[in-house]
């Protein structure tokens, strides 16, 4: 017989998957977490207070300048400060990543200390040091130059000035971004570009420029979306200067009497925007992938500033003084200060703020527990979850990875204080009566730490080439023994940078807690905030402090614990 | 729907309102006999353990009379959560509606709350002893369920660093004159109990174009009534249009560089009762509490840390404090605030911009 029978294929025994039903729980939860308070919101935003449907809402929204002036100054506010972001984070990057300037070391750990600072607490020094007349830097420039007591050279109540504070804590987003994804550009790419002739300028332009671009981009979309949903450093600035942003508008409306309906239509704006920058970045992303992590790596050649290197340092440091070390100067100034708005000398220097906030202030005690237990629980309940939903999407497990993916990146459009109210419509009803616990803050806080998450292990997956794990699989491993053995390792870094990431995400957390919290359930940044609606700036000066160096521990801790020794928190 | 339009009710803060009418009696109960405060009191309240007070007095102050509490009672520790009256009042509707009670005693600055409290029947019917003996009954709810516990002015102050004695604003239409554009902080009804009353009486007496032109000085706009004293004595402002007498008087005692100013049209006057509410999770604790502030000895304390006014007959305001009686105010109108809360925050909200 010259045909041969061809053989039945023979039948694979089945093997029970135990991820499939890990894969149905998480997008359950998913579910849970996002689309129960998004449906709320958009029932919110189409029935009037009697429940009957309506359209007054938006009408009422596309009509009133009291909206309009708000979201006009909010699309400005968030275009200017990502493209401020852009122009200081990225060279910054570079510098960092792909040359010899010296201590960029001490330079990542500076810009982490900015990452860290909550954004409400810059804005509240940013006060002390740049109010027209008590700010510290114009009372210097009065001082040094005789101007008179009205002038003043930064007037940090104004809209230039609140596009500068959020700027300051905004960046390191596009950085981290930025390094990091010129440290994972091999060498090799470039060399060939030299090889082949191409001038330094021309690698830069054809090879680096091009490799770097999609975190350029997606850094300034984060960047974007981080200013157009702040809600603390607006709500500290904004007021005193006279004018809302979208967040502070929504958030005036929860004000005795609450209109939630108006506040649910005003927040699908941003919801609206968002998805179509998200669209955006994937056409961006979409066109160049790039897996430039094969099994083996060279390493980054660094470029030779030569004498230039000292003027790269000093303008490194010139930025780094706003986000750092101006502000921690002036929280530390007024900490010890008997008046904020006055320079401490050994004189003057008081220990009352501290013994007020430690011995007088009842709130303390309790804010630093619930603020503790809801860090370390969110960061470790959100990382698995990124993990679980970055894994399934970046390699298309299941058949819906794109919606997953979508639905762990939504929150990003949906401002805090909106999640907040999403949650609590939907949580202070059975069966899931949450207010008033702290679970309620847990949800929020894992729902609003899970896009920047996801983002950062969807992309670190997306680095590492499937071929390697496709390669355990070829040779017997179950998908789970994969993840363990080969993909784990890989992404062991961004893991914990992640995990990083979400607890000092959840210390700067305050535009959701302050719907949600009770007075069992307070947190620190609500504490704060509520102190500078009365103007206490030395406790807030102290406990923010005290804020920063629990921050700062557990970043340092974390590198170094054993094992992890040789991880740098490129991430965070 | 039925399910949906009861949670929907109860985050317009009306559920409080909904969920307590159903059980508040028809009937108006007349004042319940004066308590006094007794060792079983005591021991009741010590089993507690603690009292939780909602207020918007001035952190500083409120904290010190929280400790002179926990001296005078070791074992009952009071947690005090601060924040602006009208944010106090946001919240409890925020927290009765989901069930939650977590406050057992509230002072606000905005006395029509106690009004609405009171008709929601969220309040204990509860009469400190000193309360019933000394207290005169504009004073005091006629069916026991809250009663003053301090009063403040709202005032006009300046930095005297900034401003020189001779220049400084005498009256509400002084602060209309040109040379202070730029140079005024003042206070939101919004968050500030304090503010709100103020507006309103404002409002009444010297019409709502006063805020228009005021509006046009380019003030500086803050939340609290604490606030705008604070800002004048570091310097960010020169001039306060609104905020409390009471930490402007406690900053100038303490060598800051600030002095008040009596408007002469009248400094609009606030009102701050005490109320227990009748869910409160610590009632007996809650209850030595109201009597511990009604007493002579905490009213004095309080007049004496803080310049706040008391109203209990045998507190002497300390020396060089000008007493409450000489002062010309604006009179207080609660149940109009209560009326027209809606309005006013709506029109200022309009004319200021935030």
């Amino acid at each position: 017989m010259a045909l041969a029978i061809p053989a039945p294929a023979p039948r694979l025994p089945f093997r029970f998957d135990p991820s499939w039903p890990i894969l149905i729980g998480f997008s359950a939860a998913l579910c849970m977490l996002i689309l129960l308070p998004l449906s709320w919101l958009v029932y919110y935003s189409l029935h009037d207070r009697a429940g009957a449907f309506t359209l007054a809402n938006f009408a009422q929204l596309v009509t009133d300048p009291s909206f309009l002036d708000p979201l006009l100054t909010t699309v400005i506010l968030a275009t200017s400060s990502a493209v401020i972001c852009c122009l200081v984070a990225a060279p910054m990057g570079w510098l960092v990543a792909r040359t010899d300037m010296p201590l960029r070391r001490t330079v990542r750990a500076l810009v982490t200390a900015s990452f860290v600072t909550p954004p409400f607490l810059g804005a509240i020094a940013w006060e002390l040091l740049a109010a027209p007349n008590s700010g510290l830097l114009n009372q210097a420039f009065r001082a040094v130059t005789g101007a008179e007591q009205d002038e003043y050279l930064f007037n940090i109540y104004s809209l230039p000035g609140l596009i500068f504070v959020i700027a300051c804590y905004t960046f390191p987003y596009v950085f981290v971004l930025v390094a990091n994804a010129l440290d994972r550009i091999p060498a090799d790419l470039e060399d060939a570009s030299s090889i082949l002739g191409g001038s330094a300028w021309t690698t830069a332009r054809r090879v680096t420029v091009p490799l770097a671009m999609p975190a350029v981009l997606a850094g300034a979309l984060i960047a974007f979306m981080q200013a157009m949903t702040l809600f603390g450093s607006p709500a500290i600035l904004a007021l005193p200067a006279g004018f809302h942003t979208m967040t502070t508008k929504i958030w005036s409306l929860f004000q005795y009497p609450p209109k939630a309906e108006l506040a649910a239509a005003a927040s699908l704006p941003l919801l609206v925007l968002t998805i179509l920058l998200l669209r955006a970045e994937n056409f961006v992303l979409g066109r160049r992938g790039y897996s430039v992590v094969g099994g083996r790596q060279g390493n980054p050649r660094l470029v030779a500033l030569g004498r230039w290197k000292w003027a790269a340092l000093a303008a490194v440091f010139m930025v780094l003084l706003n986000p750092v070390f101006l502000p921690y100067g002036a929280l530390l100034n007024a900490a010890f200060s008997p008046v904020a708005s006055q320079f401490v000398t050994l004189g003057t220097l008081t220990l009352h703020n501290v013994e007020f906030v430690f011995f007088e202030l009842s709130a303390t005690r309790l804010a630093f527990e619930n603020t503790l237990i809801l860090c370390t629980s969110a960061a470790t309940i959100g990382t698995v979850m990124a993990v679980v939903i970055s894994y399934m999407t970046a390699r298309k497990v299941i058949a819906w990875h794109k919606a997953l993916g979508f639905l762990a990146t939504a929150p990003v459009a949906v401002p805090g204080i909106v999640l907040g109210v999403g949650l609590f419509l939907s949580y202070t009803r059975p069966p899931f009566v949450l207010y008033g616990t702290l679970w309620i803050l847990l949800i929020a806080f894992v729902t609003i730490a899970l896009p920047a998450a996801y983002q950062q292990l969807y992309s670190a997956f997306r680095v590492v080439n499937p071929d390697l794990e496709e390669a355990s699989r070829i040779l017997g491993a179950s998908r789970l023994g994969t993840l363990a053995r080969i993909t784990a390792p890989l992404l062991r870094t961004s893991v914990i940078a992640t995990w990083c990431f979400i607890f000092v995400g959840v210390i700067r957390e305050l535009s959701a807690a302050i719907m949600l919290f009770t007075s069992q359930t307070k947190v620190i940044s609500v504490l704060i905030f509520d102190l500078n609606e009365s103007g206490d700036l030395g406790a807030i000066a102290v406990l923010g402090l005290i804020m920063l160096i629990v921050t700062f521990a557990v970043v340092v801790l974390i590198n170094r614990i054993p094992g992890f020794g040789g991880v740098r928190l490129r991430n965070s | 729907m039925a399910a949906a339009e009861f949670s929907r009710r109860g985050v317009l803060g009306a559920a409080g309102a909904a969920a307590m009418t159903v059980f508040a009696s028809p009937l108006r109960a007349a004042a319940p006999e004066p308590a006094a405060i007794t060792p079983d009191l005591i021991a009741a309240a010590r089993k507690e353990g603690k009292v939780v007070y909602y207020t918007s007095i001035d952190l500083p102050v409120s904290e010190r009379m929280a400790k002179a509490f926990e001296a005078r009672f070791p074992g009952i520790a009071v947690r005090v959560e601060r924040t602006g009256a009208e944010r106090i009042f946001q919240r409890i509707g925020q927290e009765y509606a989901s069930r939650i009670h977590a406050a057992d005693v509230v002072n606000s600055s905005d006395a029509s709350h106690f009004i609405v409290w009171k008709r929601d029947g969220l309040l204990a019917p509860f009469v400190p002893e000193d309360v019933a003996k000394h207290y005169a009954p504009e004073h005091k709810d006629p069916d026991g369920q809250f009663a003053s516990f301090r009063a403040a002015l709202s005032v006009i102050g300046y930095n005297t660093n900034l401003v020189r004695p001779a220049d400084a604003p005498k009256s509400f239409a002084d602060l209309l004159d040109p040379k202070w554009a730029g140079k005024i902080v003042k206070a939101h009804p919004g968050f500030s109990g304090t503010i709100m009353t103020a507006t309103y009486e404002m409002s009444r007496d010297l019409g709502w174009d006063y805020f228009e032109k005021l509006a046009r000085q380019r003030v500086m706009q803050v939340q609290a009534a604490a606030d705008p004293p604070k800002k004048v004595a570091l310097g960010e402002r020169a001039i306060m249009a609104d905020g409390n007498d009471y930490v402007l008087i406690l900053v100038k005692e303490s060598g800051g560089p600030v002095e008040v100013v009596y408007p002469a049209e009248g400094a609009p006057l606030v009102v701050g009762p005490n109320a227990v509410f009748k869910a409160a999770p610590n009632p007996n604790a809650a209850r030595l509490f109201q009597c511990f502030c009604f007493t002579a000895e905490c009213q004095q304390l309080v007049s004496d840390i803080s310049g706040m006014h008391s109203f209990h007959p045998d507190v002497k305001e300390k020396p060089g404090r000008r007493p409450l009686r000489d002062i010309k105010v604006m009179k207080e109108d609660a149940a109009a605030v209560e009326k027209n809360a809606e309005e006013i925050k709506a029109r200022y909200t309009k004319i200021f911009r935030v």
